[in-house]
């Protein structure tokens, strides 16, 4: 075996090491950093694997659910899969001013974590912003309801 | 009528470049000198058959002929002049659409600059262009056809999404963006030219090296303006969240970076040659995924327009450019035998060769965490996204080492370094990078990445200047030059490390703006009467009063304040919402204030007409405009290094036959 093709070896062996290490430390990163888009009926169908990772949850707003302590910047809300009576939903609190368009049965995406009391903290509110204002259309899941940010629309549905 | 127009012309182009695509690649093959003038034909008519198209959509937009598909998309009677006309690519179609027209004026403006070269290398990169080209009008034609007719003819459109027709960045951003993208298509050209014929010669890796410069240009410049567009309108309070398509554009970017360092060792030693031209392949692979990834509605964003049907098409495009790309560097390059080596363990190349295998490793953690959503949910069916915490833990300490290398780098000799000179090449710049993190410590900063990187920063700014000037100050000696005619002789003499210094330079300014506006950020809302006030750092706010007002396209609401700044002095402020006609949604405008060392951004966040109240999202950001302060910098470097050889070798000769100082000028030269 010539020098050259030793240190070509070595050069590959280290790199093979080197590009192994950076996969591993990837891989691990992301699985810790991972966010989970759910809607209430899914997010409480994980049982316990949904405490703790961060989640993106999509829904609309609960009818009757809000309140808001302006004097406290105290928000709470239930976010629900869609906004008939007896859809799956979930408790929301959030330490944030609502935006303009936040109101009833407004579609949300709210980033935060759930737990064990059954509250979702939200670090991050956003009003579904959609790209193309279009109206759902019927038979539309609340994976695309999410795409649709105004109430009356979400009425007629 | 403009449908058929329209439709005719994209048919046109097809033709142009799948006729052109077949001659070149098979008159390449067999050396046929003569295919070389039937190409160039092929090429001029792609390129009219395309800006036509162009033309005759942006006729359609600006008459408002709502029979045409696109337009009754995106056009509306309210919109302003400038953005109808920019809502060429305010939509999937029309952009793809205008993608094709600036892939044509590649392709041309290529074939113009090397119509009398050796024939076979010009004829295979023009082939392979032309082939890409092909699929592009293929994709207008077909499955992302702008020209489809409408019936009944609607009276009037929704006009173009408000977030596109809220700032003028967005006139600037994506056409600089596109000329990077596309543009990415020629060195793809060159590199498979090469490969094709086995051999890369010293002249055709020059070609590659200036046709990966300028779109490089354009990219970099593309993603700085389009932070600065996200800072200015999107009102979140960033300029950069790891968005996959961000991401899109900054892989790309980040191979064809190493590509440029690459190339400066297979120059000087003749080596790492299918390496440099696996780096071309894969900046145009990433941009083509890139391009996938915006088009095809998989990614939920600004960028991404509407669920299409092109996803399919571009995923077998894309996999059809990768196995190509495989197949011609497995059975290709092996041909190209390096033939020189590397040289010490603390040499230039060495550093190069590091900082390539950074990059390498940068744009593996990048893909990853941007593809790997999209792998998991074919498979699982789960939707999920990895977040920015992964992005900047992984990218802060390879950004940093990538910092350091900027400064080692130009500090060493190629071949081989002895210890003397190392340690005389490090001794100041090191001192400068203490000196820099002891100020800052002293003055109250904190964060050792933060602190590592304003050191490092100080270290190569030092590196940088020193490598600029050492010629300056030697002209300056020995010809006895005042010190403005030496620079630009050096800096003429020598354009592209002049041209990459100043690159470096603007560098530089990102990394301590990214460091310094990440790092010290300070953040609060609050909800406010005409009359409250809050404090922000040394800023007081205080609301005035709420505002409203019409435009022809649009409403607002505008919250007033008045700010008092650290020195007293008092700014007024109008954080608005604005209200398009057929849109559901407010969009905000934050209201900046921007100083050199930091900026008061805030946004209007709700408002109640009644109260009348306003609640506010308030930042300062230290630093921040420092990121798009880099933009010159980009700018001129690349000028320097891209400009072509020719010019300087006329201005010699004129230098040395007396002439009339007017003939020297640049435009008399040329």
């Amino acid at each position: 075996m010539t020098s050259s093709t030793r240190n070509r070896l070595f050069a590959v062996g280290a790199l093979a090491v080197a590009g192994a290490a950076l996969a591993f430390v990837a891989f691990g990163n992301m699985g810790k950093n991972l966010v989970f888009y759910w809607t209430p009926g899914e997010m409480l169908a994980q049982g316990s694997k949904a405490y703790g990772p961060t989640i993106r949850l999509g829904g609309v707003v609960q009818p009757g659910s809000l309140h808001w302590d302006a004097a406290k910047t105290h928000l709470t809300f239930r976010v629900a899969d869609s906004d008939k009576p007896g859809a799956a939903s979930v408790l929301v609190q959030s330490r944030e001013t609502p935006p303009q368009m936040f109101r009833e049965r407004i579609g949300v995406v709210v980033e935060g974590t759930f737990d064990g009391s059954q509250t979702f903290s939200s670090s991050r509110l956003m009003v579904n912003h959609s790209n193309e204002y279009r109206p759902p259309k019927p038979g539309d899941g609340p994976d695309k309801w999410k795409d649709t940010v105004s109430a009356p629309t979400a009425e007629a549905r | 009528m403009t449908s058929t127009l329209g439709t005719t012309l994209v048919l046109g182009a097809l033709l142009a470049a799948a006729f052109g695509a077949v001659v070149g690649i098979e008159g390449g093959l067999r050396q046929r000198a003569g295919a070389l003038k039937i190409v160039l034909g092929a090429v001029t008519a792609f390129l009219l058959c395309m800006l036509g198209a162009n033309l005759t959509m942006v006729h359609a937009l600006v008459t408002h002929d709502f029979s045409v598909h696109y337009v009754a998309q995106v056009g509306s009677r309210a919109t302003p002049l400038v953005y109808t006309v920019v809502s060429l690519w305010s939509a999937l179609e029309g952009s793809i659409l205008f993608w094709g027209a600036i892939l044509a004026v590649y392709v041309f403006a290529f074939a113009r600059a090397h119509r009398h070269d050796p024939p076979t290398n010009p004829l295979l990169a023009l082939g392979t262009m032309l082939a890409v080209g092909v699929f592009f009008a293929f994709l207008i034609a077909g499955p992302a056809n702008p020209f489809g007719r409408v019936s009944p003819v609607p009276p009037d459109g929704p006009g173009p999404n408000p977030l596109l027709q809220n700032h003028v960045l967005m006139v600037i951003h994506p056409p600089m963006l596109y000329l990077g993208y596309v543009g990415m298509v020629v060195p793809f050209g060159i590199a498979v030219a090469a490969l094709l014929r086995g051999q890369l010669g010293d002249a055709w890796m020059a070609v590659l090296r200036r046709w990966t410069l300028i779109p490089w240009t354009f990219l970099s410049v593309g993603i700085v303006l389009g932070s600065w567009w996200a800072y200015a309108v999107l009102g979140w309070g960033g300029y950069w969240a790891w968005d996959p398509v961000e991401n899109a554009s900054f892989l790309p970017w980040l191979t064809a970076t190493a590509f440029l360092h690459s190339a400066m060792v297979q120059e000087r030693r003749h080596t790492l040659k299918l390496w440099t031209l696996s780096l071309s392949l894969g900046s145009f692979l990433l941009t083509i995924l890139g391009t996938f990834m915006t088009r095809s509605g998989v990614f939920n964003s600004v960028h991404s327009f509407t669920q299409s049907e092109i996803g399919p098409t571009f995923l077998v495009f894309l996999g059809a450019v990768l196995i190509v790309s495989i197949v011609l560097i497995a059975v290709r390059g092996p041909l190209l035998v390096p033939e020189g080596t590397l040289g010490g363990v603390a040499s230039r190349e060495t550093a190069i060769l590091v900082n390539n295998l950074l990059f390498a490793a940068l744009t593996f953690t990048v893909l990853l965490g941007t593809v790997f959503p999209l792998v998991r949910e074919a498979f699982s069916g789960v939707r999920i996204s990895v977040g920015a915490p992964y992005f900047n833990r992984m990218a802060i300490p390879l950004g940093i080492a990538i910092l350091f290398l900027m400064g080692v780098g130009p500090s060493l000799p190629w071949g081989r370094a002895s210890a003397e000179t190392v340690r005389r090449q490090f001794l100041l710049p090191a001192g400068v990078g203490v000196a820099v993190v002891v100020v800052c410590v002293a003055a109250g900063l904190r964060g050792a990445e933060t602190l590592l990187t304003f050191g490092l920063a100080g270290f190569v700014a030092t590196v940088t200047l020193r490598e600029m000037s050492l010629p300056v100050r030697v002209r300056m000696r020995e010809q006895a030059e005042p010190f403005p005619r030496a620079l630009w002789r050096t800096a003429t003499r020598a354009r592209r490390r002049f041209g990459g210094y100043v690159v470096h330079l603007g560098v530089v300014l990102v990394f301590v703006s990214i460091a310094a506006s990440q790092s010290y950020v300070v953040h609060t809302t609050a909800t406010l009467r005409p009359g409250e006030r809050f404090q922000l750092g040394a800023y007081t706010v205080q609301m005035t009063g709420i505002r409203n007002g019409v435009d022809p396209h649009r409403r607002w609401t505008a919250a007033e304040v008045r700010v008092t700044d650290g020195n007293g002095r008092e700014h007024l402020l109008a954080p608005r919402m604005n209200f398009y006609e057929r849109s559901t949604d407010p969009i905000g405008s934050p209201a900046i204030r921007s100083a050199a060392f930091e900026d008061l951004y805030l946004t209007l966040l709700a408002f109640d007409q009644a109260g009348p109240s306003a609640s506010f999202n308030a930042w300062i950001f230290p630093m921040v405009s420092w990121i798009w302060w880099s933009l010159p910098f980009f700018v001129i470097g690349a000028l320097f290094a891209a400009w072509p050889e020719r010019r300087r070798v006329r201005t010699d000769a004129a230098e040395r036959v007396p002439v009339p100082s007017k003939a020297r000028s640049p435009g008399a030269a040329a």
